[in-house]
């Protein structure tokens, strides 16, 4: 049984896989087979010459240096796939995983969520923003040899492009209680024309959209508008923006920035506001800080201008 | 072996013979011995957990154990099998008996502080037996949080409070040995004629001491997590669930040298005697070792490639754990290059040793796999990482043991074991052990991961083979249980030299008197006064 191959850098991580391997079978040989011969030659009631060796510094330097730089070699092949594989595309296209004892919650930019399966499109590169809403749980997909370990409060991220329509295994590979090993899902790869069908047949309300109605149940518009009495930020632009906090530092208003606001408000104080706002630790889930995260990376001054003229 | 039996002064075992004279012991040597027996205890205990593991992974369902008693199932054999057998076992039991004899003391420099150590190893373990007695706990050796501070419904903290206490055990061994081999060296042992076991357990007992309170730091903060809820690891207080793994891993990596250095320490001596060739050299063999305790401190992330740490932490983590591969690969070349010339002998320790160089390089080398980040990714919490480091645990540091234990035994005892049963046993053992755990080696390459109670139909073969090899290996070592116990009546008496071996332990009589040596040894030259 072979794993497949079916992202685009896992033939790439096989390529290196593989060359380690020969290389690790060939110096077992060789060691093995030294070991076997002396082993047989100079057992003991043998009339093997047993004159004193001579000893050569040569000796010691040489198999200590060839392996140093064979090491060296492996590791930089290895640095230079490796930041492959952290760095996503530009153009890829983020999906939202939530992780929870024991299931995997997906929600696609377009408002479809499906549970312990993910659909994607062959040949686009994939983001997956990941949290996770209890323990650290670990989102691994053999065929596509990738793997990331999913936090609790924390955004981390995988990218793969799929190379090859089919399905395949989903794992959770870091031990998460009872039932972790029945933490499992399928990836569905599929051609670009049908995954376009399937988004339209699982067509819900956008993520950004949910995130809006939100923004207006919760009570964030109250203050957050700029017609509200309260002094709190209006969050226009607010995405990718530098923000000077109240203590003097920056800090740059990415995902993780946008969840930890909502979530513990008091973490990262923005300048010239005070630490009023409540937290919202334990009243939402880490479905709904997604759908606000999306609203709050909508929310330009441009978009509303239309909104306004409509 | 030479049978021949001179007349004996009174042995260390005739010195008094109730359980008080053993309990309130000052001997290193009696003191070896009671860790051995404690060590031996846990041994088998975890090897049961271990055979429900594997019997329960023979099919794919999960229908000989619940997933609760699964998941507690392999948490106790992790946490008994790391801290109450593969940490203690060479250091506490053959280092506590041979550091002395070794280097020419009359004892360890602090014999009350030892006899401490022991009673603390026995107290960790009964917290830990508690806490199995109580219903057992879920968390994974590892404790990883939030799981173990904030989810885990089991007795998490009694199980911790367990490691803590034989923690300290370990940091006062460590401390006994470092006093003992810097001041009670006998005339003419310089630092350049230690044997290579006590270089590896000088090491060791650095790593002990500078580590092993990291550890216990660590599992002080789970308790006060849990009782407390003071927030380190909670995300929601401002902690990091991510930072429990730092501390951890700056205490179980090293542990990793805690547990191999001492078996690369015994195989030197065992492989030196088996082909009466002074070691290929030693200088070099000592400069591996201290490089190994050294670098060993600075790999832990290692284990974190896929954690959420920065890239360019990991691509630090990684040179650094490639550079670490290089003694150990100086290490196996020594010793073949031990072999040549020699007048190789095949006894069991011989047989040890031997086996403990293939299962050490199969394990090595697929260190390099886990090194390498781009390779771990897809590596890493499968079965390929389970069979990684029971091959240098297990298929290393057991067999390396045992191979000391055979070796020593009739020092120890002052009697011979049936060689040819020993020499049965370590090849079954080789064998078994192969079958338990190269099978999982292409199961984490399929993609199983670890801990998984139950597994997709995909994986049943390997996973079959590997329950077979599991079920030669547990015959396999119930067997020196057998042949030594029964040595210990009817075994020959050995003289006080049955290796024909040129260490200081074996120059004085076997079982050696109470203080070890009639007069203080001199030591004129280098150790492995074999030919060269």
């Amino acid at each position: 049984m072979m794993l497949p191959q079916a992202s685009s850098l896992a033939p790439n991580v096989d390529h290196l896989f593989d060359t380690l391997l020969a290389l690790c079978a060939l110096v077992v040989i060789g060691v093995f087979t030294v070991m076997i011969v002396f082993c047989v030659k100079y057992r003991r009631g043998t009339d093997a010459i047993r004159t004193p060796a001579h000893r050569h510094m040569g000796v010691e330097l040489t198999w200590t240096l060839v392996p140093f730089f064979l090491f060296m070699g492996i590791f930089g092949w290895s640095v230079h796939l490796w930041i492959k594989l952290r760095t996503p595309p530009k153009d890829a296209q983020p999906v939202y995983v939530v992780a929870k004892q024991w299931m995997w919650k997906v929600q696609h930019p377009g408002g479809q969520r499906e549970i312990d399966q993910l659909h994607v499109p062959v040949g686009q590169p994939i983001r997956l923003v990941m949290t996770s809403q209890d323990v650290i749980h670990s989102f691994y997909v053999p065929a596509f040899r990738v793997k990331q370990d999913v936090l609790p409060d924390r955004y981390t991220q995988l990218w793969f492009t799929a190379t090859r329509a089919g399905t395949y295994d989903l794992f959770c590979a870091e031990f998460c209680g009872t039932d972790h090993s029945r933490m499992r899902g399928r990836v569905v790869a599929m051609a670009p024309a049908a995954y376009a069908r399937w988004l339209h047949a699982h067509q819900g309300t956008g993520l950004a959209a949910q995130g809006a109605d939100l923004f207006r149940q919760l009570g964030c518009s109250g203050c957050h508008d700029p017609r509200s009495g309260v002094h709190a930020p209006h969050l226009y632009d607010l995405y990718g923006r530098t923000v000077p906090l109240a203590d003097g530092s920056q800090v740059l208003a990415d995902e993780r920035y946008l969840h930890d606001s909502i979530l513990l408000p008091k973490k990262q104080v923005a300048a010239g506001y005070a630490p009023i706002m409540p937290s919202f630790e334990g009243r939402i889930g880490e479905e709904d800080v997604l759908a606000l995260v999306a609203y709050l990376k909508t929310r330009t001054h441009a978009a509303e201008d239309t909104d306004e003229h409509r | 072996m030479s049978t021949a039996e001179p007349a004996r002064p009174r042995s260390y075992l005739e010195e008094g013979f109730g359980l008080r004279s053993w309990l309130t012991t000052h001997d290193h040597k009696r003191i070896g011995v009671l860790y051995g027996l404690g060590i031996t205890f846990f041994f088998f205990l975890g090897g049961l957990a271990a055979a429900l593991i594997r019997w329960e992974l023979v099919t794919p369902a999960g229908d000989l154990l619940s997933a609760e008693t699964y998941n507690k199932a392999f948490t106790f054999h992790g946490v008994v099998m790391v801290w109450f057998f593969l940490i203690p076992s060479i250091p506490a039991t053959l280092g506590n008996f041979l550091l002395p004899l070794m280097i020419g003391a009359r004892d360890v420099a602090f014999p009350r502080l030892n006899l401490f150590s022991w009673y603390l190893y026995m107290l960790g373990g009964l917290f830990t037996l508690a806490c199995l007695l109580l219903g057992g706990v879920d968390t994974g050796w590892t404790f990883y949080t939030p799981f173990s501070t904030m989810f885990s419904n089991s007795h998490v903290l009694m199980a911790v409070v367990g490691v803590f206490i034989v923690g300290f055990s370990s940091i006062f061994t460590g401390l006994n040995f470092i006093v003992t081999v810097h001041t009670m060296r006998a005339p003419g042992m310089t630092w350049m004629r230690l044997p290579l076991f006590v270089w590896a357990m000088y090491a060791v007992a650095l790593v002990m001491i500078l580590a092993t309170p990291v550890l216990a730091m660590t599992l002080a903060l789970i308790g006060l997590e849990r009782l407390f809820g003071v927030g380190i690891f909670d995300p929601a207080l401002g902690g990091d669930p991510v930072l429990f793994q730092h501390f951890f891993w700056f205490y179980s990596h090293p542990a990793v040298y805690i547990m191999i250095l001492p078996a690369m320490g015994l195989v030197s001596e065992l492989i030196t005697n088996g082909a009466r060739r002074r070691i290929f050299g030693y200088k070099f063999m000592v400069y591996a070792i201290v490089g190994i305790a050294v670098v060993g401190f600075l790999v832990w992330g290692h284990h974190m490639f896929v954690a959420g740490q920065s890239m360019y932490a990991s691509i630090v983590f990684s040179i650094l754990s490639f550079i670490i591969a290089v003694p150990s690969a100086i290490k196996v070349f020594n010793w073949t290059a031990t072999l040549y010339k020699g007048d190789i002998g095949f006894d069991a320790p011989m047989l040890y040793a031997l086996g403990f160089v293939g299962l050490f390089m199969l394990g090595g080398l697929t260190g390099l796999f886990l090194a390498a980040a781009a390779l771990d990714v897809n590596l890493t919490d499968t079965y390929f990482v389970v069979a990684h480091f029971h091959y240098i645990m297990v298929g290393g540091a057991v067999m390396a043991y045992l191979g000391g234990i055979h070796y020593w035994w009739p020092k120890i005892t002052g009697r011979l074991y049936s060689e040819a049963w020993a020499r049965f046993a370590a090849i079954l053992m080789f064998f078994g052990f192969n079958l338990t755990f190269f099978p999982q080696y292409i199961l984490g390459y399929e993609g199983m991961p670890r801990r998984y109670h139950e597994y997709l139909p995909q994986y049943q073969v390997w996973n079959v083979l590997s329950s077979a090899g599991a079920t030669i290996l547990g015959v396999a070592y119930l067997l020196p249980l057998v042949y030594l116990a029964w040595s210990l009546r009817h075994g020959a008496r050995a003289g006080p030299n049955p290796w024909d071996a040129t260490g200081l332990e074996w120059q004085t009589s076997s079982p050696p008197p109470p203080h070890n040596f009639e007069q203080v040894p001199q030591v004129t030259e280098g150790p492995y006064a074999y030919r060269r």
